[in-house]
């Protein structure tokens, strides 16, 4: 804040700023809700219980395969978006969004209509392969990475579309094939971009609920996620579910702040 | 899923309260029932109770009664958090004196109906599944209810009975996402109430096994101490008592109380 106003030279406009204080207010007190109730005498004993940590342990490795999913498909996606010459293209932009819009609940269905026991392809998968995608790890990483992919695809191809062609084209004029001029020159120009991305979707997949408990069921170490066992807890014990709640937030808070200090630069 | 439907029912019944709040106090003064009436009601109930509603609408004109279906549990806690209810049926006694202890019911709570569990298989029983015993199969999908639901520690006592350790692959939140899975073909077979495998038709496969007398659960109705309609609560579980609500229950495959 001290650089803006060392740059505005002035005083903050107040239109701004009030709506801005309320706006912030609005996010972050549920949280000091949440805090405040937090029974903290008991944190330490709720952190290390094997339920806790098994399914903070899930959350994690699967929020992070799911991120890797994403990576490997979703940035080859967004430059297909940003820069290939395909018909269609505004609306097959719109159609990467539907994740964002969907329920994910009615996506974790639609999961069971298509890779399910009796789906479109999961049927063929079971009986060629002996595949089962619900009820297992995998599958909570797919849910997973369905929800959370648009985060970073929308992501990297805004960081694309502001990107300088040029480059890429002179790079081209100088011998480079279009791979090695992706990998040489776009891929470290929108790094940025698609670093912040991938934040997004991390923190999206980590916090995953109606996808995953629809798609790949609830069953502690296999598919009992942080968020899934909070829901449970919630009903039965809801001193236990903050507790989870508060050590999903401190895990993924830490886990954003180190990665943005240590990757996407304030401002400069 | 249901989680979601009750987030919306939440809301619609919570924009709606203020009128039928307004409505009850009239309702009371002149001892007719009026306005709406806010059930919140145990998952399994979903079929009879939606049927009941609309007898009591058609019987009491100008009364509107809005549900929340869900598990029982969730809706003991969420009757707990201030959740505008006037009537409140479990699926369980425990999740009713839960509601009784902090004293959100208003007088006491009589039990209604009771249920069993039976086996449900997907139509055509893919994996051939005959008892208990199979549940025990770590080939064979199978989906039961948290224990923290009426319909999981009723599971529980069943396995306990047959000797059976069970080998679940999904322990869900309440019995219709159960039976949502034998639905969709995803799991070989699942632990439900009696009333789900007829209310699924011909969907769902129904077997009965001998521990199930060991699954029988009493199903508690009561008004709730911070009912806005009062008149209307009393009025519709007078119904659900009635012979036509023992009738329609019946029906369903609920064993009288």
């Amino acid at each position: 804040m001290t650089s803006t106003r060392r740059r505005a030279r002035g005083r903050l406009p107040v239109v701004l700023v009030l709506p801005a204080v309320v706006g912030l207010a609005f996010l972050l007190v549920p949280l000091v809700g949440l805090l405040v109730r937090a029974p903290w005498d008991t944190l330490p004993e709720q952190l290390f219980s094997s339920s806790v940590g098994e399914a903070l342990r899930l959350s994690l490795v699967c929020a992070s395969l799911a991120t890797v999913v994403c990576l490997v498909l979703g940035v080859p996606l967004a430059w297909l978006l940003a820069r290939g010459d395909v018909p269609g293209r505004g609306v097959l932009r719109a159609l990467v969004t539907v994740p964002l819009v969907l329920p994910p609940v009615v996506g974790g269905v639609a999961l069971l209509f298509v890779l399910g026991r009796r789906g479109l392809v999961g049927q063929y998968l079971d009986a060629w392969f002996g595949i089962s995608l619900p009820f297992t790890t995998a599958g909570v990483v797919l849910a997973e990475a369905f929800v959370a992919m648009p985060f970073l695809v929308i992501s990297v191809e805004g960081a694309l579309r502001a990107a300088d062609p040029r480059y890429e084209e002179a790079a081209a004029t100088l011998g480079a094939s279009r791979w090695l001029a992706f990998r040489r020159v776009t891929l470290p120009s929108i790094l940025p971009g698609v670093v912040a991305g991938t934040v997004l979707c991390w923190a999206r997949a980590l916090g995953e609920f109606g996808a995953t408990i629809t798609f790949a069921g609830n069953f502690p170490g296999e598919t009992t996620t942080m968020p899934l066992a909070v829901y449970l807890a919630l009903e039965t014990d809801p001193d236990a579910a903050i507790v989870l709640s508060v050590v999903l937030l401190l895990v993924s808070v830490g886990v954003l702040a180190a990665l943005r200090d240590r990757w996407i630069s304030g401002p400069s | 899923m249901r989680a979601l439907v009750l987030v919306a029912l939440l809301a619609v019944t919570g924009c709606g309260a203020d009128s039928g709040g307004a409505d009850s106090g009239g309702a009371e003064a002149g001892g007719a029932v009026a306005g709406k009436v806010t059930v919140f009601a145990a998952a399994s109930l979903t079929e009879t109770f939606t049927r009941l509603g609309e007898d009591f609408e058609a019987a009491h004109p100008g009364v509107e009664v809005v549900f929340n279906f869900g598990g029982s549990s969730a809706l003991a806690q969420q009757i707990a958090q201030g959740a505008p209810a006037d009537v409140f049926a479990s699926a369980a006694p425990a999740n009713m004196t839960q509601v009784g202890d902090a004293g959100g019911i208003s007088g006491e709570a009589v039990t209604f109906a009771r249920n069993r569990l039976e086996i449900a298989v997907p139509r055509g029983n893919p994996a051939g599944i005959t008892g208990l015993a199979d549940f025990g199969d770590a080939d064979a999908k199978i989906a039961l209810c948290a224990e923290q639901v009426p319909c999981g520690a009723a599971a529980k006592r069943a396995f306990e009975a047959a000797g059976v350790t069970a080998r679940p692959d999904t322990l869900e939140q309440d019995v219709k996402a159960v039976l949502t899975k034998v639905r969709l073909g995803e799991v070989d077979a699942a632990l439900v109430y009696r009333t789900d495998v007829r209310a699924a038709g011909g969907e769902v496969v129904g077997i009965e096994f001998p521990e199930a007398e060991r699954t029988v659960n009493d199903y508690p109705i009561a008004p709730l101490a911070k009912a806005r309609n009062a008149a209307g609560a009393r009025a519709f579980i007078d119904h659900v008592r009635s012979d036509r609500g023992r009738a329609v229950l019946a029906e369903a495959g609920f064993d009288a109380p």
